[in-house]
């Protein structure tokens, strides 16, 4: 933003200006909020006042019912799912992240051998349409009977080629060499210099990767719909899909349901949301 | 004193390289098994068909990988369906992608722009729905659109209209809609993130000589957020490509758009028996030849950019 205090008052806008952007500004704001206040209002309405009742309007409290319908439909699954996106989410960003930085370090700050050849491969890694690579996942996870288990989310979810193009960005932005040297100087091993001093620097950046990992791999769909078949080993997308194409469903237990396994990941996203910005900048400008 | 300089500089080199492989070998690692190594047994697979050995005419017999040369790409080709899912996504992309871009642009411009003032709550409100997955996402707009509890309808008929958001010819811009709803505020954080680098003196000098605020977003703005703009239009043709979810939940409830309404939806239901021919040989055919459009897509967009700027 250009400092206001500096612009001369005849460039101040004028008041019909500014009240009409804010009016289209409101209106999108109606138009991307609009579907999460529905959600929030019909998650507690029963199927008869769903379909009578105005949809932006509260109508009798039916959320206690929804609950229960909710929880007897999935088979006590439900909560189990949301721990298991949360689980298969922790786990892959917390790995992925730590991959993405060695790796961004390694390519950084080293001189090595096949530098090249692998920049390209992490180009084509990003922009190769991921779920391409979901049939050919099946296929070899078949092959080592890895199929319907959590690691068959897990390990395709931690390989981030994005993630490296972040960490070997803000290595190189935010870890000067002469620490480094200083650390070696000090007799430090390079794995001891990396976890204490490197990684310490890089503190901020890798909540930025945690949190494209973490959602990329909430928000995936396909991958576990294709490794996962056991209900108890599904994450939250994968069950509310099932709950979806239930013959004839309580509608409001299943609008609940997407609103309580949305609920983490909002909190985390509003909670944490300056990381973004800091991510998307240096996406876009580099 | 040279020579054991060299020598001593030599192995500094070698010692180099090999820490910083040994910092990229995990992820090198696991890179191979979760890309390079699939990639490379879905090409070999796209060769090969799943044929019943031994048995007479009506099959028995085991399911034995015998290779078929090009028979599942020329299956591929000469499949109506599959082009019929590559036009439905082309069409989805030509008029989404510039909608969203569009959109995500011009909110971006205005909340960078001096009309406002507070902007907080429109950044985060227009960011929020990238939090919702996209199936949930899916989910919600999808009994948003059924006739049964619409809102959108009952206030339409209070007025006398309505919309059939699940008719054949207006399902495509029901999709349309979700995926705009979901990555317009991610879009626009990144423009406005790129509007923010750009340094205040440009604009003083501008206005110094004059300009208007409106030469100074098309003079300034606009052009500087180019190359952010191109990296997310070249994001959305790669996302629209592999078009799965909104369409996958969509036919949950529509069962006529059939199990290959958008081509990843067939390289699915190829693998998982839902379309016919059906198989790993089938299934890696179509991913391949999924992923050297989007790449002559990309490679085309790339090009016209780079002659047009």
């Amino acid at each position: 933003m250009s400092n206001r205090a500096d612009v001369p008052p005849s460039l101040q806008p004028s008041r019909a200006a500014r009240v009409l952007t804010w009016l289209v500004l409101a209106l999108a704001l109606a138009y991307f909020l609009g579907p999460v206040y529905w959600l929030v209002v019909s998650s507690t309405k029963s199927n008869a006042d769903l379909f009578s009742t105005s949809g932006l309007l509260p109508a009798a409290n039916n959320a206690a019912a929804n609950y229960s319908a909710l929880m007897s439909w999935t088979q006590g699954n439900f909560w189990r799912w949301v721990a298991n996106s949360i689980l298969y989410s922790t786990i892959a960003g917390a790995l992925g992240t730590l991959l993405s930085v060695s790796a961004g370090y390694g390519l950084a700050k080293f001189r090595i051998p096949g530098k090249g050849a692998m920049q390209v491969a992490l180009l084509a890694g990003l922009l190769l349409p991921i779920s391409l690579l979901t049939v050919p996942l099946y296929l070899v996870f078949h092959g080592v009977g890895l199929v319907n288990t959590p690691w068959a989310v897990i390990i395709p979810s931690c390989v981030s080629p994005f993630g490296v193009f972040l960490g070997r960005i803000y290595v190189e932005s935010s870890v000067p060499d002469e620490i480094i040297e200083a650390a070696r100087l000090d007799g430090a091993s390079e794995a001891r210099t990396f976890f204490t001093v490197v990684l310490r620097l890089l503190a901020p950046a890798m909540v930025t990767i945690f949190l494209f990992i973490f959602v990329a791999t909430w928000n995936n769909f396909l991958l576990p719909l294709m490794m996962i078949t056991s209900p108890e080993l599904k994450p939250v997308t994968l069950g509310l899909y099932g709950m979806m194409s239930y013959f004839n469903p309580q509608y409001g237990a299943v609008l609940q349901g997407a609103l309580l396994g949305v609920l983490p990941l909002v909190a985390l996203f509003l909670g944490l949301q300056r990381y973004w910005r800091a991510g998307l900048a240096s996406g876009s400008v580099k | 004193m040279t020579i054991t300089h060299e020598g001593h500089n030599r192995a500094r080199r070698r010692r180099e390289a090999r820490t910083g492989l040994a910092f990229v070998a995990p992820f090198a690692l696991l890179f191979l098994v979760t890309f390079v190594i699939p990639i490379a047994v879905s090409i070999r697979s796209s060769f090969y068909r799943a044929k019943p050995s031994g048995g007479g005419l009506y099959g028995g017999g085991e399911l034995v990988d015998t290779f078929v040369g090009a028979e599942n790409y020329a299956q591929v080709l000469g499949n109506r369906l599959f082009w019929d899912g590559m036009g439905r996504v082309l069409l989805f992309g030509a008029v989404q992608i510039p909608v969203m871009i569009g959109a995500a642009l011009a909110l971006a411009l205005l909340l960078d722009s001096l009309l406002v003032r507070r902007v907080t709550i429109f950044r985060l409100g227009y960011f929020l729905p990238y939090a919702i997955p996209g199936v949930v996402a899916a989910l919600v707009w999808t009994y948003i659109y059924s006739p049964r509890m619409s809102p959108i309808n009952q206030a339409l008929e209070a007025v006398g209209g309505g919309i059939d958001f699940f008719a054949p010819g207006t399902i495509l811009g029901s999709m349309a809609n979700m995926t705009t709803w979901t990555f317009t505020g991610y879009n626009m954080l990144i423009f406005l993130a790129a509007l923010q680098a750009i340094p205040g003196d440009l604009y003083e000098a501008a206005r110094i000589d004059g300009a208007s605020e409106w030469a100074v977003v098309r003079r300034i703005k606009v052009p500087l957020v180019g190359r952010a703009a191109m990296l997310a239009v070249l994001l959305s043709i790669i996302g629209t490509i592999q078009l799965f979810n909104e369409p996958t939940v969509l036919a949950a409830v529509n069962p006529w758009m059939g199990k290959a309404y958008t081509p990843m939806m067939m390289a699915y239901n190829s693998m998982t028996g839902g379309v016919s021919p059906s198989g790993a040989g089938p299934a890696s055919a179509i991913s391949i030849v999924m992923a050297i459009g989007a790449g002559l897509l990309a490679a085309g967009y790339a090009f016209l950019q780079r002659k047009t700027v």
